[in-house]
């Protein structure tokens, strides 16, 4: 297995959906090759990052768009309820 | 036997079947669809928020993620008669904005962008990375504490091409699962996974000169 194919589906083995073997394949490489094990860990950091960085404060509406949004509501014929 | 009106029967039955939604939700749910304007008032100045920030992660210019909340919302208040309470009223308006932003997206004409190949990892002929550069030595914590860290990953989330980022935002950020995002997408799950793997690699490539070799 060469470097290019652990990048390649590093994505299934984080959701454990490499098939054993592969798995298995997949994990003699990372012990012996630092440089995958150094870009892995960058690649968990990376969505962790992703995730992390849009738990944000939420912002607050503007006035006038709640406002337009309220008076959107007059002309809507709402469907009928279940 | 005692009578019930049709609005005491429908908060029972919401109870039994959706017992997600708290007492105080199923009366305020009661409240919207019988077109009270105060629960109107209420639902938009109590998730607009929420919303709006959806909708900005989607959408990169202000006025089409206020347009797509107004969308939402509208759509909202046409079918809060079909509302069963089977999801809390957050996941519903999730959505719908989420629906409404992607239709804005789809509308829009596509701008040149940059390609996502540039972005990913280069190999040599025998199969080893390019430059594969130091590692990343500082923790996840030690990084997400910094405020500048959480508005670099942000803009470089902004930086991805549009396709990508789309994926990255809905499967990563609003945590819909694979199968959701395909549906949304009007693409298969291979396609979905393939593109989140890519613009994981990519965002990665983004920060690598920031994060690379500090400590």
């Amino acid at each position: 297995m060469s470097c290019r194919d652990i990048i390649e589906f590093l994505m299934d083995y984080e959701n454990r959906e490499l098939p054993i073997a592969q798995r298995l394949l997949f994990e003699i490489h990372l012990r012996l090759c630092p440089q995958c094990r150094d870009y892995l860990d960058s690649y968990r950091k990376t969505v962790r990052l992703g995730q992390a960085a849009a738990a944000e404060d939420e912002p607050t509406m503007p006035e006038d768009l709640v406002r337009a949004i309220l008076a959107s509501r007059e002309g809507i014929v709402p469907l009928p309820r279940s | 036997m005692l009578a019930l009106d049709h609005r005491e029967v429908k908060m029972a039955r919401m109870t039994t079947f959706a017992p997600t939604l708290a007492p105080d939700e199923v009366r305020f749910v009661a409240e919207l669809q019988e077109g009270r304007a105060e629960a109107f008032e209420h639902l938009v100045r109590g998730y607009g928020g929420r919303m709006l920030a959806v909708a900005r992660r989607l959408l990169h210019h202000e006025e089409d993620a206020q347009d797509a909340v107004q969308e939402a919302f509208v759509n909202a208040f046409r079918s809060i008669g079909t509302f069963d309470g089977r999801s809390q009223i957050g996941t519903w308006l999730h959505r719908i904005v989420v629906n409404a932003a992607l239709m804005k997206l789809r509308r829009k004409a596509r701008k040149p962008e940059r390609s996502i190949e540039e972005l990913l990892p280069t190999w040599l002929p025998d199969g080893h990375r390019e430059a594969p550069g130091p590692a990343w030595a500082e923790s996840g914590e030690s990084m997400l504490a910094r405020r500048e860290t959480r508005e670099l990953v942000r803009q470089s989330i902004e930086q991805l091409p549009e396709t990508y980022r789309t994926v990255l935002v809905l499967r990563d950020i609003e945590e819909l699962d694979t199968e959701e995002t395909a549906r949304l997408l009007e693409v298969t799950s291979a396609v979905v996974k393939t593109r989140l793997h890519r613009a994981r690699q990519a965002l990665r490539t983004l920060l690598d000169p920031h994060f690379g070799g500090a400590s």
